[in-house]
């Protein structure tokens, strides 16, 4: 009559009983999850979470120690071995200029890793704030929020990335900024419409009852329930940063050659995809298992902070 | 068995959840009679919505009809396919639910939606169709029927929202219909208006299974009544016969808590404990923990239907026929 | 005669429907709270019972009208001024679903009031404020750091009231507490809220559909039709012999658990409620109203003493 997975939720359930009633006895008092407990938890639950995290730990780690790890240098050219498939002498073999691939994918891991994750966090908070605010109060404040929101949406966004690299000027401070301006309103639309979703709500209502004044509700009530929205908005955007720091490399605006980014080499090896495709698949890879490290990584921070998902 | 439209036997609904087997319908057996109203009464989570939804095939994953018989006017309906279910559905079985705004598609006029559902079951022309639609919002009591069927739903108030649902119900003729808690998110004027109509519908030779929470709705409608707790069928009786002499003490806790509010008493009369989980049912009478007159074999095996003096009156309780001190 | 505790004056509430269009939900209303009675407001839904729940407690601003409590009226209030009023006026909800935050644990929603108001020094302190309204309530004291959907629905509404209570109100509106919940479990929230109301003097105004809930709970009742005011009078007096006919009707509407009492259809109203955005002119009952002479159709009633109680209606039924 029973499926075999019914079956098996059908056995599991009597056994998890014969445990309970066993320790029924032990006091039930429950304690408060500190941050430790709830990592410890995650742990536990989410070993693909715990991967992740420790993918992206070696990634930072490598990037860190990258004079450490490789003999070569990240710049200098050896024309007579240029384009060289992958050997024990070069790993993920060398580039149009002959240089070390994965000399350059360690120093790259520096930029790359920077460029998606700071300006992410930079118009994340930027974004949700305005986004709240606009929500919260209204009236001419969201108005105005809004209508800059939507003219940063209306421009085509690689060319908006590009006025403002002109304005401001090389350097990858400013690709940071610029990253973070083009992002921001997105982030402040969808924070924004949560927050009046929200704000109608009982339980918002019950903390103006309290006397709860509106900057406390902000981060007490809106913004800890926008949180599943902002870890997944954030993994969108790591890789989205990534991507567009390459493109404006590759326009010459960004960062410029002999430094390496991840985004900068798939797209200098793109002209040489069939004769040499190591070249823009190493990077490829790269920027993959990164990106797939935060996805998983984000899925699991959300689960874990989410109250349902605790027993 | 011509004087049953519905016929259900042993059925047992299960979820399969991560958590462990929930048994939202165990063990259930129940008649509708032609004509009649049949309701079925309980708290929330007792699985009397799930037993309506057992019936019409609208059990979703993890969930499914375990074991069990249902039987529409004589015909197995257990084993039907996906699509034989579908073309049974809103023809000769029809279901009303709580909320008739969430039934009803907002951007699609009423009248419209009504001819829909018969048009997908008959073959009738537009005009017929349009006709028909007309005739049925009369008989529901929707006063100025033409215009009313060019209304969006929420251009209705909930009493004819829940009236146009249950024009769509009937368009078909159905054999049964079923109503979950049809008015509980109505005012109480309009429920009592609700209440007569379902009343006309049923003298007029429609089998009704209707589900509620209150007992009140069932007491002012329903000639047959059971009683259902933590998934299984408590007690089963005629309507005054379960009002005037109930047996199981769940159903006297729960009369004299529905009528303790209107004695005058400063305290009101509650049952101590709270509903069990379903994941973890007690092993005997699943309301053994709470009943003061509970004995070792109440907490050892679930007792039987067992059969109450009275015509048609059951009970599942070890003392059902134990006369009180 | 008791003292009054809050009194609203001529309240009138309107909110915008679309073009040029108003909802009229609350519409010259004039009402006394007694101070440690249990005031039933009933009505069917859309009369404007919770908005005239809400201008009470300063949760919404009237249009125009006064409430007073202490003398002040506090609706022309700064925010400041108001703040001490804030915590003597506190709100139940129907929905313990919606009204709970999610991601809070019940010791920090029960301590939310406690740490706007500053009430506590210390942390633990804090924690033991909180499990003596948790005892007071019965919810627990193990269920300290449990999260709201791990309770049941009783259980949260008992959550909502320990939220109530720890402001330390004088005046808890309860709008429709308990008609989420089921019989047995609503009796319980009624007999808790009956018992915190004799042990810490509380006043209420309990916002309900249900008249049989109301009938129990309350000291007077006062019923409402599509904003404004038809009968205020003691509970029996008004239960028994109702001089308003929209009282009537809506009394014998109330469906008794006893098959033997079944309704007969002459008794009962017919039509459904008007719009609150076109009103009715004149008594706006009077199209359901069997009773209605051309009076009504012109002339708005006034709410009038008819012998200890307040009634609007031209033509009240005879006691």
């Amino acid at each position: 009559m029973l499926s075999n997975r019914e079956r098996k939720i059908v056995e599991r359930f009597e056994k998890s009983r014969k445990i309970q009633s066993a320790g029924s006895l032990r006091s039930q008092i429950g304690e408060e999850e500190t941050f430790f407990t709830m990592m410890r938890r995650m742990a536990r639950e989410n070993k693909l979470a715990v991967f992740s995290a420790i993918v992206i730990l070696l990634i930072i780690l490598a990037a860190i120690l990258a004079p450490v790890l490789t003999p070569y240098s990240y710049s200098d050219m050896d024309l007579m071995n240029r384009l060289s498939p992958p050997s024990s002498a070069h790993l993920f073999g060398t580039d149009e200029a002959g240089r070390d691939i994965l000399t350059r994918l360690l120093y790259g891991a520096r930029v790359s890793l920077l460029t998606g994750v700071v300006p992410t966090i930079m118009s994340m908070l930027l974004g949700a704030l305005l986004g709240v605010v606009s929500g919260i109060y209204g009236g001419w404040l969201d108005d105005l929020i809004m209508r800059l929101a939507d003219i940063t949406l209306a421009f085509p966004s690689m060319l908006l990335a590009m006025v403002i690299m002109y304005m401001l000027g090389d350097g990858l401070i400013n690709v940071f900024l610029t990253l973070a301006l083009v992002n921001w309103a997105s982030v402040a639309r969808i924070v924004r419409a949560q927050t009046l979703q929200l704000k109608k709500t009982e339980f918002v209502e019950a903390a103006r009852v309290i006397g709860v004044r509106r900057g406390k509700m902000i981060f007490r009530h809106i913004l800890p329930n926008c949180l599943p929205t902002l870890i997944v908005l954030f993994t969108l955007n790591v890789p989205a940063a990534i991507l567009t720091e390459s493109s404006l490399s590759f326009l010459g605006l960004g960062l410029q050659p002999p430094s390496a980014s991840w985004g900068l080499m798939v797209n200098s090896g793109r002209q040489y995809l069939y004769a040499a495709p190591w070249l823009s698949l190493a990077p490829g890879i790269a920027i993959m298992v990164s990106v797939l490290a935060f996805n998983f990584l984000g899925d699991g921070l959300r689960d874990v902070l989410d109250p349902y998902q605790k027993k | 068995m011509a004087d049953n439209t519905l016929e259900i036997r042993n059925l047992n609904t299960s979820f399969f959840t991560q958590h462990g087997e929930v048994r939202a319908v165990n063990d259930v057996s129940l008649d509708v009679r032609r004509a009649q109203i049949t309701g079925i009464v309980g708290e929330s989570g007792c699985g009397k919505s799930m037993t309506a939804r057992s019936v019409m095939g609208l059990v979703r994953y993890p969930g499914r009809i375990v074991s069990g018989r249902i039987r529409l006017d004589g015909k197995e309906i257990t084993g039907l396919s996906k699509k034989e279910m579908c073309s049974l559905r809103g023809n000769e079985l029809s279901m009303i639910f709580q909320e008739p705004m969430s039934s009803l598609n907002p951007v699609m006029k009423v009248g419209k939606q009504v001819e829909e559902t018969l048009r997908i079951h008959q073959h009738v022309t537009k005009e017929e169709a349009a006709r028909r639609t007309e005739e049925i919002f009369r008989e529901v009591g929707i006063s100025d029927a033409r215009s009313r069927m060019a209304c969006y739903p929420h251009q209705l108030s909930g009493g004819l929202r829940q009236r146009v649902m249950i024009a769509m119900a009937m368009i078909c003729k159905p054999k049964l219909l079923i109503a979950d808690e049809p008015t509980t998110a109505l005012d109480v004027t309009v429920e009592a208006q609700i209440l007569s109509l379902m009343k006309r519908l049923c003298e007029g030779g429609t089998s009704i299974l209707l589900i509620s929470h209150n007992l009140g709705v069932i007491a002012q409608v329903c000639d047959y009544v059971y009683v259902m707790y933590a998934g299984r069928i408590v007690e089963q009786a005629d309507t005054c016969t379960l009002f005037d002499h109930p047996v199981h003490p769940y159903t006297r806790a729960l009369l004299g808590a529905a009528s303790s509010l209107r004695s005058g008493a400063a305290r009101l009369e509650t049952i101590p404990g709270g509903v069990p989980n379903l994941l973890h049912l007690p092993s005997g009478c699943s309301f053994s923990p709470r009943c003061e007159k509970c004995a070792r074999q109440c907490q050892n095996e679930v007792p039987q239907m067992l059969p109450v003096s009275g015509e048609g009156h059951l009970a599942r309780c070890y003392f059902a026929n134990v006369p009180e001190e | 005669m008791r003292e009054v505790l809050l009194e609203a004056r001529n309240l009138t509430k309107e909110f915008p429907a679309g073009r040029k269009k108003k909802v009229h939900a609350v519409t010259n209303v004039t009402i006394q709270i007694l101070r440690g009675e249990t005031l039933g407001l009933v009505g069917e839904s859309g009369c404007g019972k919770s908005t005239l729940g809400r201008l009470l407690i300063g949760l919404l601003k009237p249009d125009s009208g006064q409430v007073l409590a202490g003398g002040e009226d506090v609706t022309r209030m700064s925010d400041r001024q108001f703040g001490k009023y804030r915590r003597q006026l506190q709100l139940i909800f129907q929905d313990p679903y919606s009204s709970l935050d999610p991601r809070m644990n019940v010791r920090e929603i029960i301590a939310e009031p406690l740490r706007t108001w500053n009430v506590c020094r210390t942390k633990e302190e804090l924690t033991d404020k909180v499990l003596e309204l948790m005892e007071a309530v019965g919810v627990p004291g193990e269920y300290l750091y449990r999260y709201p959907h791990q309770f049941s629905g009783g259980q949260r509404q008992r959550i909502g009231i320990a939220r109530a209570l720890a402001a330390d109100p004088e005046l808890i509106v309860c709008d429709e507490p308990v008609s989420a919940l089921d019989v047995p479990v609503q009796n319980q929230i009624l007999n808790l809220l009956s018992e915190l109301q004799e042990s810490r003097g509380l006043t209420y105004l309990f916002i309900s559909h249900d008249l049989s809930v109301v009938r129990h709970i309350s000291d007077r009742v006062c019923v409402m039709f599509l904003g404004m005011i038809c009968e205020v009078g003691e509970k029996e007096e008004v239960y028994q012999s109702p001089m308003h006919p929209y009282t009537r009707f809506l009394l014998n509407a109330i469906l008794l658990p006893d098959p033997h009492h079944r309704h007969e259809e002459e008794h009962l109203l017919t039509g459904e409620i008007p719009s609150a955005v076109n009103v009715p002119s004149g008594c706006r009952f009077h199209t359901r109203c069997p009773y209605a002479a051309k009076r009504c159709l012109s002339e708005v009633p006034q709410l009038k003493d008819a012998g200890g109680r307040l009634v609007a209606c031209h033509y009240p039924l005879k006691p």
